[in-house]
């Protein structure tokens, strides 16, 4: 039989998929490019449950490989469209908008990326830990505003979104698809390795590093491990967002991005599988609805996360589908 | 027989104070040693630091014939040492199955023989390991370390705070485990279970070894004097 959590994760998924098929019949494009952002903050939300929600490593630096996943789609595709090379020595590498090309970069990279803040990081715990993944992200933030190549402050346009192989990009509902496929993908990559012994390691780890290297498992190498996987899938959800927008600047990197993210996470519910989607789509209704009514619909957000964490720790998955007997 | 584990003249702190100095150690293969000695006399920390849970310590630690002072707890746990520490440390956010996953190797304990051996862990498999009583907890750690599958098993206080029936069931799981012939270090204050399962005692006394030999050789004027019976 299925459990009650399968049921909810299939409805929400389910829900995900129906909001763009409606919007396509009622004639709503504004609607697929909400679904579209749901799925692709739900895919950011994803990578930083991983470390987060499963590995009790709480990152407020997120923005940075969101961000830099963002610049590295931003960057390729604009010295595409310029015809100059991103460098020619030692090596000649050419931009590209093959959103294919552009994604294995953004995840070699922010991989990289997370390899190091991870290697750095994790040799901190606590508080620590949360304030030296924020300085890490607000580094690269700086850097961002100070560096005038790809735009500075200002941000970098992209002009045409990327192409993927037989899909007409431009088109609101075909990258809805491209968007959601990679939802599904992160959320099945998530799912597999928390069952794995790799994710049960990760979640004892979490709760005692001690008691995990008495029955051989090295915490730090799990949790490094853990890191870079999420720093991944968070980067090419950001690498994503650039061409949604068709824009990237220095904001995606700010701290600002990493509490969004957090929030997903919180607000959907730590350690759920579909938490960070329940949370993202919670966030961006709050903001359409809200936002009309009031410029400070933050306020209400703040409101509802502070009922959220006093009241209902499990966050709304926690509401939906109760946890039996899991501390 | 071969020697398994050997510890010669250990030695260890906490910060600028000494706690070990001069403890000796010897595990034959297949065999079940004692370590005795009254509180505070360093039992615990000496399996902390041949675990390499306690940081600060000298002299020579050797296991199958390779020195592991330098090595760190999780390769510790690798080379073939299972520990069930004191306390009953399950991982209380995981299922008893995923407790005993997590630790997994390959080797002949798997799923199957630790349930075999505690078959209440079987019937708790889905239960989250937080809601297993003290005795199912103490159970639950032990089959983690087994699922390590681990050439030497050392007990630290595994009967400590359960109840009499639940003890018994803890000793016979014991006893089974060396007659299967898995060589086990215990630490308990179960005196007579002690020294009717151990072929062999160590006695610490102020970290050191004071006193070793075969049960059968420990008088009554030893047993007074350094285990306050």
């Amino acid at each position: 039989m299925m459990s009650r959590e399968h049921l909810v994760n299939a409805i929400v998924i389910a829900l995900l998929v129906l909001v763009p098929l409606l919007a396509l019949v009622l004639d709503e494009p504004y609607l697929i490019t909400l679904a579209t952002r749901v799925s692709i903050l739900a895919m950011a939300g994803v990578g930083l449950n991983l470390a987060l929600g499963y590995g009790g490593l709480v990152s407020l630096g997120h923005a940075a490989f969101f961000g830099v996943g963002g610049y590295v789609t931003g960057i390729l595709a604009s010295h595409a469209l310029n015809y100059e090379p991103i460098m020619q020595t030692p090596w000649m590498i050419q931009g590209s908008t093959e959103m294919p090309v552009i994604w294995i970069c953004a995840a070699l990279v922010c991989g990289v990326l997370a390899l190091l803040i991870g290697a750095l990081s994790l040799r901190t715990t606590g508080v620590y830990f949360i304030m030296i993944t924020l300085a890490f992200a607000q580094m690269l933030y700086y850097f961002s505003i100070s560096w005038p190549t790809y735009g500075g402050e200002d941000g970098l346009s992209v002009y045409l979104r990327n192409t993927f192989p037989g899909l007409n990009t431009m088109n609101g509902i075909h990258f809805f698809a491209i968007s959601f496929a990679w939802l599904l993908a992160a959320l099945w990559l998530s799912s597999a390795l928390v069952q794995s012994r790799f994710g049960l390691a990760l979640q004892a780890a979490r709760q005692n590093p001690v008691r995990v290297a008495a029955v051989g498992i090295a915490p730090y190498k799990v949790q490094l491990t853990a890191f870079v996987i999420s720093g991944v899938i968070t980067g090419v959800a950001g690498a994503l967002y650039t061409d949604l927008n068709r824009f990237v600047s220095p904001s995606v990197l700010s701290w600002h991005t990493s509490g969004e993210i957090m929030v997903f996470v919180i607000l959907g519910g730590v350690a759920r599988l579909v938490g960070p989607l329940v949370g993202a789509a919670v966030f961006i209704i709050l903001e359409q609805s809200l936002g009309g009514i009031s410029e400070n619909w933050q306020f209400w957000l703040g409101a509802l996360l502070i009922v959220v964490v006093l009241h209902a720790r499990g966050g709304v998955m926690g509401f939906l589908a109760p946890e039996n007997g899991h501390a | 027989m071969t020697c398994l584990l050997e510890v010669q003249n250990l030695q260890a702190w906490y910060g600028r104070i000494q706690v070990l100095d001069g403890v000796e150690l010897r595990v034959e293969e297949g065999q079940v040693v004692s370590l005795m000695g009254r509180n505070g006399m360093g039992k615990s920390t000496t399996i902390g630091a041949i675990c390499a849970l306690v940081e600060q310590r000298a002299g020579s630690i050797t296991f199958a014939r390779q020195s592991i002072l330098e090595l760190p707890a999780y390769q510790i746990a690798r080379a073939g040492i299972g520990l069930v520490p004191e306390g009953r440390r399950v991982f209380a956010n995981l299922s008893v199955r995923e407790n005993l996953s997590a630790a997994a190797t390959r080797g002949p304990w798997d799923l199957h023989r630790v349930y075999k051996l505690f078959p209440r862990l079987a019937e708790r498999a889905p239960q989250s390991g937080a809601t297993l009583s003290g005795g199912e907890q103490q159970m639950l750690v032990i089959g983690r370390a087994l699922m390590t599958n681990p050439r030497l098993l050392i007990l630290d206080e595994a009967t400590e705070g359960l109840a009499p029936v639940i003890r018994q069931e803890i000793w016979s799981s014991i006893r089974q485990l060396k007659q299967e012939g898995m060589a086990i270090l215990l630490v308990d204050k179960t005196l007579r279970e002690l020294l009717d399962i151990a072929d062999n005692c160590f006695i610490l006394e102020k970290g050191a070894t004071i006193w070793s030999g075969a049960p059968d050789h420990l008088t009554a004027d030893v047993a007074d004097a350094f285990l306050g019976v």
